[in-house]
């Protein structure tokens, strides 16, 4: 057994070659989680409220965004940011931004579709008394409806920066030096002990995804408890 | 320089057979994983509803780990670091076989199956205790109360969470690339890296991924409608 290959090169997992170089590692991988989920959350939101919409022309487009991203697998979405952004914009951008665009286009389909269920899970009579008492449908929306839909999403929400989380891992095929990319180099160089630095880098995702998912379950149980007083 | 478009490239000839032989190769190994998945998620699914306290707690630490990590890195676990923990006669059965596609199924089943544990788990507690009191009372013992009532009535309701756990697992195999398994997403990164045409071949790849996707889940929508209303009628 060679843990200490793993314990030599700790520091460079947890954030790279930082602060005498490039940041990397978990720390990497978490700044991308975060910015995923940040651009997710709000091009989600969007594509969400547009498909609830009862325009054709707001609702058909996303429609096909939602069940195109769907279908798709996530390495595919990266590799068209990654090999046909500079065909069609005509500039390379930086992999590790390109990485970020990807995770957060195919993480928005995901979110639009828990926002859509989490708005219909509203009672209709919300929206019909804020259309009721004046309000436009935008309004409604802002100020009546997503707030209150947002709030029992919230779970959801947390799962889905969980699998982010995870699915920052393949923005190493791209070459982005994140926590994943930083294992396969120390295990490249050393050669010694694959076995002890790969189940070091599956805990400390775990470790990262576990504190969410409790964090999530948690909520769940509480926003339950809240409704059921509720009823 | 404009970029010119060139389909026929990719959907005919060499390239085109690189395609269709990733193609199959995709839905092989997805295939295999999915019986492997199913089976290791209902043995950890029983082990997760069975009273002994060592059985689920093995079952729970099995299932968070899994679930809580992602897939590349336990696709490199078993591809790197499997020959040292594995015994030698299992690495040695390993070797003799298609080494790189029997670590991507290994590791896409070991992934799955978490998930599927958890499906098929909330989908027994759907099913009222009662019926399994009930049936202990008729004298069936708990694997037979298993067996014939409880899992029956919960496999329909779970069918298209289950379903949507296939459709991941086909997307998750494109992960396998990484090690070497050349399946859809290999050759097309092979094409694109062969002739320059990434976006012929990456949109040809899609849509192939896309319309597995969208066939699927049209057959359990039309399950769904029927089937299921069936049922709570």
């Amino acid at each position: 057994m060679h843990w200490d290959i793993v314990w030599n090169n700790l520091d460079y997992f947890l954030w790279g070659a930082y602060p005498n170089g490039p940041l990397g590692g978990l720390a990497m991988s978490i700044l991308m989680a975060l910015a995923g989920i940040f651009g997710a959350f709000w091009l989600g939101l969007v594509v969400g409220v547009c498909r609830l919409s009862s325009r054709k022309w707001l609702n058909m487009p996303s429609l096909v965004y939602i069940e195109v991203i769907r279908g798709t697998p996530l390495l595919m979405v990266i590799f068209w940011f990654f090999f046909l952004a500079p065909a069609v914009f005509g500039f390379n951008l930086p992999d590790w931004q390109s990485a970020i665009i990807a995770l957060i286009v195919f993480t928005s389909a995901y979110i639009a579709e828990i926002v859509r269920a989490g708005v219909l899970s509203l009672p209709k009579g919300q929206m019909e008394a804020a259309r009721g008492t004046g309000l436009s449908h935008t309004q409604a929306m802002i100020h009546v409806i997503l707030p209150q839909a947002l709030q029992n999403m919230i779970p959801s929400f947390v799962n889905q920066f969980v699998s982010l989380t995870k699915d920052t891992s393949l923005a190493y095929i791209i070459g982005v030096n994140e926590l994943t990319k930083t294992a396969t180099q120390v295990n490249n160089r050393t050669m010694k002990a694959p076995f002890e630095i790969f189940i070091t880098i599956a805990v400390l995702y775990f470790v990262v995804c576990f504190v969410l998912t409790e964090f999530s379950r948690r909520l769940e149980a509480r926003t339950n408890r809240y409704q059921a007083r509720n009823r | 320089m404009a970029y010119q478009f060139d389909f026929g490239l990719v959907v005919s000839g060499e390239y085109g057979d690189w395609i269709l032989q990733g193609l199959a190769i995709t839905l092989k190994i997805s295939a295999i994983s999915i019986v492997l998945a199913l089976v290791m998620g209902t043995l950890l699914c029983i082990l997760r509803i069975t009273k002994v306290k060592p059985l689920v707690w093995i079952a729970w630490t099995y299932t968070e780990f899994f679930r809580n990590t992602p897939l590349l890195v336990q696709i490199f676990f078993w591809y790197f670091g499997s020959y040292s923990v594995l015994p030698d006669g299992v690495n040695r059965w390993l070797n003799a076989q298609d080494f790189e596609f029997s670590c991507g199924v290994i590791a896409l089943s070991f992934y799955t199956a978490a998930f599927i544990a958890e499906d098929l788990r909330s989908g027994i507690f759907a099913i009222p205790k009662t019926q399994l009191e009930a049936s202990r009372a008729c004298g069936l013992s708990f694997m037979q109360a298993m067996g014939y009532v409880i899992l029956p009535q919960a496999f329909r309701i779970i069918v298209p969470p289950l379903v949507s756990q296939f459709l991941n697992l086909i997307k998750n195999s494109s992960l396998v690339m990484t090690i070497g398994v050349m399946d859809l997403t290999y050759m097309a990164r092979q094409i694109e890296s062969h002739t320059f045409h990434g976006f012929e071949a990456f949109t040809v790849s899609t849509l192939i991924y896309l319309s597995i996707s969208l066939i699927v889940s049209f057959s359990i929508q039309q399950y769904n409608l029927r089937v299921l209303r069936t049922a709570t009628r």
